[in-house]
């Protein structure tokens, strides 16, 4: 037999829950046994309760353990884990995990399986198809390919992602950027941070396939000064790719030319807000530009500019190596393709689920996610971040889709699902959300730099049992004010979170379970 | 990444920094991130180097600095202890724990060790919410934090 494999997770999650130690262990186990097998660092598969999960390769297939301690080691080689041999930790075929196998992994296909910094590995996985796709069928097929998919912005908003390349497509200029938006600041989401440290060639691939589509040469991906790791491993994916003719001038031979760089964020929440992001990436205070014009026509440097989230971005080389029309048969209505829905906070089975649109809230929540991680009953969700709406039990019926969301008031967002158990009190998450945006307003507007403090102090009384139904009326009537008179969703979508845990746990503030609620 | 070990102020050395960055575009992040990993913090003297060779007002790389709450005004302690206080991390106890660890510490969140030793401060979520609650501590992220976990960050911070 070859020299086994074994692969040991290299992300973020993995290393918070202490697979370094597992790796080095796991070396000196091996090298005290005098047993030959090479330690593969692997990004991860998303499946984070089950962090640091070791695969050992076999005939059959990979075979995994999971979570594993440093102290399992000695009794995993004894049990014979380098056959692939049975043990209590051990959870059978990798792909055959229930969780793993229900998924429809486009975007994130690769994570988990190769080594985040092996070319070779992307190209043996369907790597560079995409882009070798977009050189053959030309700048103008590769936007309509796009457009055809029905890709939807991943970053929140939804927005059509062929219609935002044609514009910058069809405006001429010295100069065009292609803007990633890694500022993933919303609780509960890390699909852009697995990409980038579990399949960073995807992303540079998809910057790539845009520069080329819509005549940008210079690409900048902006990503949060929270993820350390991930901008480590894509400036080393940048290098290698560069110095592989994959970036640079004459990209693939096709005559065009296209590199990129990391930037670094600040700690701005707001900084994830497109136009924020600009001005930042200029390097002046995020504050939020007023549209028009859109970023499309005058947006970094005044330049025509493509600003995706990762996601999106990430999405593009396997809808150019498929074909949109693969893509756009996954999903429902206006729904199109899959989307990368992380399941975090106090639930069983968190971790990254990548699937069709459709799937239900509850189906999520209960069935992939196991419940609550505390055993408790699931009191509500937060879903789409800090600016998302949290969601009763009775709303689990919601297919996840844009406009079933957003009929209920609620936001798909980026994916995230943050779940709580009954011990939560939602006037107190309530207050939070009026926290955290006056923490972060970028100041423009005075209802959300003033408004959501004064939110925030108006929950304070009702929460002390001030005069609670006329501090609840301020409390409505700001939120409506907050709605109509930012410029962002910072302030414009605070409400929501504020209004959703009012309108659905009313007993959490003290006011009676029927109290009209006017304004939603 | 490390809060060990960072450079004493020194103004040629923060123009050295300037310098090879200058040429960048949107050069005032990059720069101010690299000045901090060098000393530390942003030194006050080091806004009216960045404005001269950037050609911009003092004022307005001033309004940078302070925009932004990674950018530090002072030095913070050798060790730097990062909680998430986000909602993933909310719905799985951080604010009890939040509380043990400033309780343990004896400091406020936001606040440094009168003895330099350690810093204690909040942050907005780290991406490892399928493994709240989570923290940094000089860079190393910790998921799965609980009161024991919080006893040997103390410890760490304290050697
Ligand atoms: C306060 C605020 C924060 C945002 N944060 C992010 C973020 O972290 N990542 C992101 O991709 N989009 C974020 N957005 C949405 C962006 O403004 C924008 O819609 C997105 O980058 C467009 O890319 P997409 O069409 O590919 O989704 C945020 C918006 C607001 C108002
Ligand atoms: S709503 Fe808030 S964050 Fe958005 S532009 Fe206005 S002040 Fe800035
Ligand atoms: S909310 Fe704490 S890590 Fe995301």
């Amino acid at each position: 037999m070859s020299t086994a494999r074994i692969f040991v997770p290299n992300d973020a999650t993995a290393l918070a829950c202490g697979a370094d130690r597992v790796a080095r262990t796991l070396a000196e186990a091996l090298a005290a046994r005098g047993t030959e097998a090479r330690i593969v660092r692997n990004g991860s598969r998303g499946l984070f309760w089950l962090e640091p999960l070791v695969e050992v390769e076999t005939p059959a297939g990979r075979v995994s353990y999971g979570p594993v301690k440093p102290s399992d080691i000695p009794a995993l080689l004894d049990a014979g884990m380098l056959e692939g041999k049975d043990h209590p930790l051990c959870l059978g075929l990798v792909e055959e995990i229930p969780y793993l196998k229900k998924q429809t992994r486009l975007t994130f296909a690769r994570c988990g399986i190769i080594d985040p910094l092996s070319l070779d590995d992307y190209k043996a996985h369907g790597g560079y198809k995409g882009l070798a796709k977009a050189v053959e069928i030309g700048p103008s097929a590769t936007v309509e390919e796009v457009f055809q998919s029905g890709l939807r912005g991943r970053g929140g908003a939804g927005f059509p992602t062929g219609i935002k390349w044609r514009t910058v497509a069809a405006t001429s200029a010295d100069q065009k950027y292609i803007v990633c938006n890694a500022d993933e600041g919303d609780s509960g989401t890390f699909a852009d941070r697995l990409i980038m440290e579990a399949d960073p060639f995807c992303l540079i691939e998809g910057m790539t396939i845009a520069g080329l589509a819509v005549g940008a040469t210079k690409g900048y991906v902006y990503c949060r000064s929270e993820y350390p790791l991930s901008l480590a491993v894509m400036d080393k994916a940048i290098a290698i790719a560069r110095k592989a003719g994959l970036l640079g001038d004459n990209v693939l031979g096709s005559g065009l030319s296209f590199d990129m760089e990391m930037r670094m964020g600040a700690g701005a929440y707001v900084c994830g807000e497109e136009t924020a992001l600009l001005e930042s990436l200029e390097g002046k205070r995020g504050v939020v530009r007023a549209k028009p014009p859109l970023p499309a026509i005058k947006g970094l440097f005044q330049k025509p500019t493509v600003i995706n989230n990762l996601i999106s971005l990430a999405t593009v080389p396997v809808i150019l190596e498929k074909g949109g029309a693969f893509y756009r048969d996954f999903g429902m209505g206006r729904s199109r393709g899959t989307m990368p829905i992380q399941l975090a906070g106090n639930i069983k089975h968190g971790g990254l689920f990548e699937t069709a649109f459709g799937i239900s809230l509850g189906e999520l929540v209960n069935d992939i996610g196991g419940g609550t991680a505390s055993g408790r009953p699931v009191k509500a969700v937060q879903a789409g971040g800090p600016l998302g709406a949290y969601l009763p039990v009775h709303q689990f019926d919601t297919p996840f889709d844009y406009e079933a969301f957003a009929a209920k008031d609620a936001l798909i967002g980026h994916g995230g699902i943050v779940v709580f158990d009954d011990t939560v009190d939602m006037a107190h998450m309530a207050r939070f959300a009026m926290e955290f945006c006056a923490h972060e307003s970028c100041g423009k507007c005075t209802p959300c730099r003033i408004g959501s403090t004064r939110g925030k102090e108006t929950l304070d009384k009702i929460m002390a049992g001030e005069r609670r139904e006329a501090n609840l009326a301020i409390l409505t009537d700001l939120c409506h004010t907050m709605k109509l008179g930012s410029l962002c969703a910072l302030g414009g979508f605070t409400p929501y979170p504020v209004m959703s845990a009012l309108t659905h746990f009313p007993e959490d503030f003290g006011a009676s379970p029927k109290l009209p609620m006017a304004a939603e | 990444m490390h809060q060990a070990g960072y450079e004493p102020w020194s103004a040629e050395r923060a123009s050295q920094i300037i310098e090879t960055h200058r040429d960048m575009a949107g050069a005032a992040m990059p720069i101010l991130h690299a000045i901090q990993e060098a000393f530390g913090f942003v030194p006050e003297p080091v806004v009216p180097m960045i404005a001269e060779s950037l050609n911009l007002s003092r004022a307005e790389v001033h309004g940078v600095v302070t925009f932004y709450h990674d950018f530090r005004r002072e030095p913070p302690g050798r060790h730097v202890i990062k909680l998430c206080a986000a909602e993933a991390c909310q719905s799985m106890g951080s604010d009890a724990l939040s509380d043990y660890a400033q309780e343990r510490l004896g400091l406020e969140m936001g606040e440094t060790s009168a003895d330099g030793r350690v810093t204690l401060e909040p942050i907005f979520c780290l991406g490892l919410c399928a493994c709240a609650p989570a923290a940094m501590i000089d860079g190393r992220l910790v998921g799965r934090l609980d009161r024991e976990t919080i006893d040997e960050l103390v410890a760490e911070a304290n050697r």
